[in-house]
């Protein structure tokens, strides 16, 4: 179950004809691909769409009524060959992911899909995890727009262009037997807007009529002679029908404006900080009108030739806003206006950065760079861009880094904690990390952690480190990049090369880091999923033989012992580690509202958390650098003899009892205590325990009358 | 085409910077329905990611009466200089907001906490790490055209809510917003979620907003300390120890020495506190610097190293009437509630032979076969319930052995250990260094392997010394070499800066 509940706004979804929706940008897709008749939708979670999967996910039953298939794909790949239900059926799918990282994994199954063409609109959502809030390399997902030959469209970011881009993709892709990329920037999955909604449409064209009168036709196959008439058509025969359906529908937008001498190209997705950055240069209201016309491809690719040239003619010069590098659109509109025989100067990356997110802030100053060498007159009103003040330089040494890390009370922690402590013991070791919640290792305080190389490849990234030498190798995966594909590529591959190494495989019950979704091996009943798929039958199915599961990971020392035997071990084979505990964020979303209502029931309830005794902690911080809990802190001692500042656990302790643990384990410091609080105990227990306090209270009353005290 | 408007009309702005987890989405959210409410057109946007999980993270939200027939274009981000509202949850995320330029005199009502939520490079270090909070206020007072700041986390922590609903009162109470107490309250009242608890920590923070920054209390040291309990003996002794305060330090290191006093009658007795003034005494004669630094510092460690932490101690302090009462503070445990107390004991050969008689302790522990033996019966990880009998009398009894703590094995070694320290420093001639030496005590602390770790490394610097004898800079290179002790765990920043100072 994801860590968001969209239980609300799936009602949204019902609007029909007329009705007003009200959400984020990517909760408007899941809109539009109903209204638009989708048959198929799947995908794999990640920011920033994963809340188009966790609303669908909740939505089953609208679904259901509505005839649309939804899959939680296993994978990017599994999610983007779903889409060959479309190649030689009427049916319209969608698919999603993050990109580019999900796009890498899914390209192999899209260029078979672009090679051989689709029957049914094949819409792939793209989350483009770019510049600020990103956790990917930074890199575009155009690139693999270009090479496969899918169009790509980046819809001005606003919810109504958001969802028109759905309905024209969908339409675009059928026209021109291609598949259609609609790319959504990381605001524009999350910006709060409104449209008016159309009534849902169901698929007209199901897929029970496939199943039960498949069609094929090997000319749609990637398998030579077609393969390569595949690519004379995608030339000859897709492309033109592209150009033709996104000029006919208008998809991009020509604004007018009254500085004829000059314009802008710009990406959609770019438009808003385009006109934020006008308007600051005071060339553009609020209210969408702008002095410098804009030419606005909420198509990027392919573009259409003439239309661009018939923008450009007879301008002193127009600049291109394209986002990322490397650049694709400036060069091809170069190659357009020389080809045209158009002397329109062209700016774009000579002007605003070669690299980096577009931000108002950097619009606006290439913008002035802009106006500065075409039309400096326009300039003249415009307010100079505010210089920085002094003092912020002073705050540089101040404000420390605050990176993501473990949330409060994480399994995961006493995984690192246990790692860091067997180091101290055995060396540093070389350790292989993946994707996911333990990537958080790399940091303060467990700086665990030499590279990762993708979602499940942990281990496989350790493959050439397998040779004999005085320590093994470590890789960690978590358990959602190994249903991604860590099980081939990370365990089948070590066992069949019969690696030494150690995998630690963290099993917190979710794919984590993506909010909280089921995986086969999630523990929960999940209706629409089969769940319950041990991993640990999964490794020892591809031939793991040593295998060792800590089902309580904040056992530090159990956990440290196990990975002790694992790195010092005479067994032959990869040393499976697999540390199981459930992600505390879902487990208190579970349990909480539980607990409460059985405390309001008036049912004896026990609620763990612990504390420091401030007067014994000494402020050597050594419980931190092994912790690293959000509800472990430091507070001021209170005591003009400490001068350091002492440890201290705030409310939003849950109890884990890492404290405790790591205390032992690592023989840290007796200062911890475990307080239980017993919500409703019942008569005989009060009672006992007013006795209980009555007789300890004695002995105290009775040693502090022999203690002077000073005060 | 229509015509540029320019000028006429401007978005409202407003940014929320805060740590993944703090409900800054909430707090947008809220902003936006009490927008739309007042029939405005109102577009909030966020960067999540993986920023949800405790990292710092940024929520933004344009606003704009609406027009008809036309739809705003607005910003997906802040614009430094172009920001009206910006809201921090946590005070070093203000300093951020300032450091991105979001914060400009112009323009932006800052409406910040001023509570601090450590970051783990803050938390992490051995010594004190944590960013001073008043360079942050003072920017932030500099470079807002509005300031509000109030601790809104102990504001909501009172009122039994969460930070957003108190940043929202702060909000409120700067009157930035074209919008009424009572529209603020409504959109509170319409989310449906906790609003009893929601409006109190609201109207707390409205008010604390609006009030003028108390003054701080000066802090006024009691001139000198009352004594309660004892037998009459002990009265006597500590009495004479007071006088001797009064009588043979100057007035500004009395403070300090009652700290100090009051410290170790507790941690042992009357006659020990007296030993401690003698030992401070020594370097009474030598302090050439000003404000009696010297006489202050050695009042302050001293008393720190004589009160090591030892099982007695720890016993003790675990096992007080005021120790029952703290925690049940802490934990914020209710009247009929029944709390159960655990604690976490991990005795080893070297702490058990520590609490025996000197002799028999160094036996033990110079007899492999002896030591070997109390390890397997004695050493493994022990939780007591201290709220139970059994568990507490198991302590009781332990911090009963207070009166014969003298005649235990640690009590020797950490008085030679101390006689050292204490001789080192007085050897010298500058005061300077004889201060630098003291202060060094700091790096002692902490239990079993933390402890040993860090009375290495306070052997380690103060071994240097003797290359650095005679330099008129040896003061300056003790503190850099303490500071670099404190620096990191692996002690690479020691090692480094003590290759340094071989190298002079």
């Amino acid at each position: 179950m994801a860590e968001r509940s969209f239980a609300r706004e799936v009602e949204d979804l019902r609007l029909g004809a007329g009705d007003e929706f009200r959400g984020e940008g990517i909760l408007a897709v899941t809109k539009a691909l109903l209204q638009s008749g989708v048959g198929y939708v799947a995908g794999y979670q990640g920011a920033p769409i994963s809340h188009l999967m966790d609303v669908l996910s909740d939505a089953q039953g609208i679904l259901g009524e509505l005839g649309v298939h939804f899959e939680t794909s296993a994978s990017e790949a599994a999610a983007a060959a779903t889409l060959a239900a479309s190649v030689m059926y009427p049916i319209r799918g969608a698919v999603t992911w993050k990109s580019t990282a999900g796009t890498n994994v899914a390209s192999d199954a899209l260029a078979n899909l672009a090679s051989g063409g689709v029957t049914g609109g094949a819409l792939i959502v793209i989350g483009e995890d770019y510049g600020e809030g990103s956790s990917i390399m930074q890199e575009r997902t155009h690139a693999f727009a270009m090479k496969s030959q899918i169009w790509l469209l980046d819809p001005r970011p606003n919810l109504p262009s958001i969802v028109a881009a759905v309905e024209h993709g969908f339409a675009l892709s059928e026209a021109s037997n291609t598949p259609v990329m609609l790319e959504l920037r990381i605001r524009a999955c999350h910006v709060h807007g409104s449209f008016v909604a159309k009534d849902n449409v169901p698929p007209p064209f199901t897929l029970r009529q496939a199943l039960d009168s498949p069609v094929r036709d090997v000319s749609r196959i990637v398998l030579p002679p077609a393969s390569f008439i595949h690519e004379q058509e995608k030339i000859h025969k897709r492309w033109p029908a592209a150009v033709r359906y996104i000029q006919e529908h208008g998809l991009n937008e020509t604004m007018p404006g009254d500085v004829e001498e000059l314009g802008i190209v710009l990406q959609g997705g770019m438009y808003n900080g385009v006109m934020r950055a006008l308007h600051l240069l005071g060339l553009a209201d609020i209210w969408g009108n702008s002095r410098i016309p804009l030419h606005v491809l909420n198509v990027t690719y392919p573009l259409v030739d003439a239309d661009l040239a018939a923008f450009c003619a007879g301008k002193r010069a127009v600049l291109v806003v394209e986002e990322g590098q490397p650049a694709y659109i400036e060069p091809a509109l170069h190659a357009i206006l020389r080809k045209a025989d158009i002397a329109t100067r062209l700016n774009g990356k000579d002007f605003l950065p070669l690299a980096g997110e577009y931000t108002a802030q950097v619009l606006a100053a290439g913008l002035r760079q802009f106006l500065a060498a075409q039309m400096p007159s326009l300039l003249e009103g415009a307010a100079p861009a505010p210089a920085p003040a002094p003092q912020i330089q002073a705050l540089a040494p101040v404000v420390p880094p605050r990176p993501p890390s473990f949330c409060t009370g994480c399994p995961e922690r006493p995984i690192f904690a246990a790692l860091k402590l067997v180091q101290e013991e055995l060396g540093q070791h070389h350790v292989a990390g993946d994707i996911g919640c333990h990537l958080f290792a790399l940091n303060e305080p467990f700086n665990i952690g030499a590279t990762t190389m993708g979602y499940g490849l942990g281990a496989s990234s350790a493959s050439a480190l397998q040779v004999k030498a005085g320590k093994r190798a470590i890789s960690v995966m978590g358990d959602g990049g190994f249903w991604h594909n860590g099980l081939a590529t990370g365990i089948s591959n070590a066992v069949f090369n019969k690696h030494d190494s150690v995998v630690l495989l963290v099993d917190n019950h979710y794919s984590a880091a993506t909010g909280g979704q089921d995986i086969p091996s999630s523990r929960a009943s999940n209706q629409s999923r089969s769940t319950q798929h041990p991993i640990e039958a999964a490794v020892r199915g591809v031939g793991a033989e040593w295998v060792r599961r800590v089902d309580h990971t904040y056992s530090v020392a159990r956990m440290r012992d196990t990975l002790r035997e694992a790195l010092t071990t005479e067994a032959p084979g990869p040393k499976i580690v697999i540390a199981a505990s459930e992600c505390m964020l879902n487990r208190q979303r579970r349990e909480r509202p539980l607990f409460n209502a059985a405390v309001k029931r008036g049912a004896r309830m026990v609620k763990p958390r612990f504390g420091v005794d401030e007067d014994i902690c000494t402020g050597d911080h050594a419980c931190i650098r092994l912790s690293g809990c959000p509800s472990l802190s430091v507070k001021d001692s209170g005591d003009p003899l400490k001068e350091d500042p002492v440890a201290a656990i705030d409310n939003s302790c849950v109890g884990c009892g890492n404290c405790g643990e790591v205390a032992e384990a690592a023989v840290l410091c007796p200062s911890f205590y475990r307080a239980d609080i017993v919500h409703n105990p019942g008569r005989w227990e009060r009672a006992m325990a007013r006795l209980r306090a009555r007789v300890i209270g004695a002995l105290q009353r009775r040693r502090d009358a022999g203690r002077l005290a000073l005060v | 085409m229509s015509q540029v408007t320019t000028g006429l009309d401007e978005p409202i702005s407003v940014a929320i910077v805060a740590m993944g987890g703090q409900g800054g989405g909430v707090l947008a959210d809220w902003i936006v329905a009490m927008a739309e409410q007042a029939g405005w057109v109102a577009q909030a946007t966020s960067v999540p990611g993986v920023a949800q999980r405790t990292g710092a993270t940024i929520y933004y939200v344009e606003m704009v009466q609406g027009r008809a027939g036309s739809w705003p274009v607005l910003s997906l981000m802040p614009v430094p200089g172009h920001v009206d509202i910006v809201i921090a949850a946590e005070l070093m995320e203000a300093g951020r907001a300032i450091q991105r330029g979001l914060v400009s005199p112009e323009r932006t009502t800052l409406v910040a906490s001023t509570h601090r939520s450590y970051s783990m490079l803050e938390k992490a270090r051995a010594g004190d790490g944590r960013a001073p909070s008043a360079p942050v206020l003072e920017t932030a007072r500099a470079l807002s055209h509005q300031l509000v700041a109030a601790d809104m986390q102990a504001i909501a922590e009172g009122a039994g809510s969460v930070i957003s609903a108190a940043l929202f009162g702060g909000l409120a109470a700067s009157g930035r917003l074209p919008f009424g107490r009572d529209a603020f309250e409504a959109t509170i009242r319409a989310s449906g979620v906790g609003v009893a608890a929601s409006l109190r920590a609201f109207s707390t923070a409205f008010e604390a907003s609006l009030a003028a920054p108390a003054p701080l209390p000066a802090a006024a040291e009691p001139a000198r300390p009352a004594m309660q309990g004892g037998s009459k003996r002990e009265r006597a002794v500590v009495e004479q120890a007071l006088a001797r305060v009064a009588a043979q330090f100057p007035p500004d290191a009395q403070p300090m020495l009652h700290h100090g006093l009051r410290r170790l009658v507790d941690y042992q007795d009357g006659a020990y506190a007296l030993e401690y003034l003698d030992r401070v005494a020594r370097f009474a004669a030598r302090d050439g610097l000003p404000a009696h630094a010297l006489i202050i510092e050695a009042a302050r460690q001293i008393a720190v190293a004589m009160s090591y932490d030892d099982v007695i101690r720890v016993a003790d302090l675990k096992t007080r009437a005021t120790r029952t009462a703290r925690v049940h503070a802490d934990i914020l445990a209710a009247a009929d509630q029944v709390v159960e107390t655990t604690e976490f004991m991990h005795p080893r050969v070297a702490e058990i032979c520590a609490t025996l008689p000197a002799a028999m302790g160094g036996w033990i522990e110079g007899s492999p076969a002896l030591s070997g033996l109390v390890r397997r019966l004695f050493e493994k990880p022990r939780r007591v319930r201290t709220s139970r009998l059994w568990g507490f009398l198991q302590l009781y009894l332990v911090a009963g052995l207070r009166p014969w703590r003298r005649r235990l094995l640690r009590h020797q070694r950490e008085q030679a250990h101390i006689e050292g320290w204490l001789t080192l420093a007085l050897a010298q001639n500058d005061p300077a260094l004889t201060l630098e030496i003291l202060k060094c005590r700091r790096l002692v602390k902490g239990y079993s392997d933390t402890h040993a770790r860090g009375e290495s490394r306070f052997d380690r610097v103060l071994a240097a010394l003797s290359l650095l004898a005679g330099r008129p800079d040896a003061a300056e290179w003790v503190r850099r070499l303490r500071e670099a002790a404190l620096a990191d765990e692996t002690g690479r920043a020691l090692d480094g800066a003590l290759a340094t100072v071989a190298s002079l």
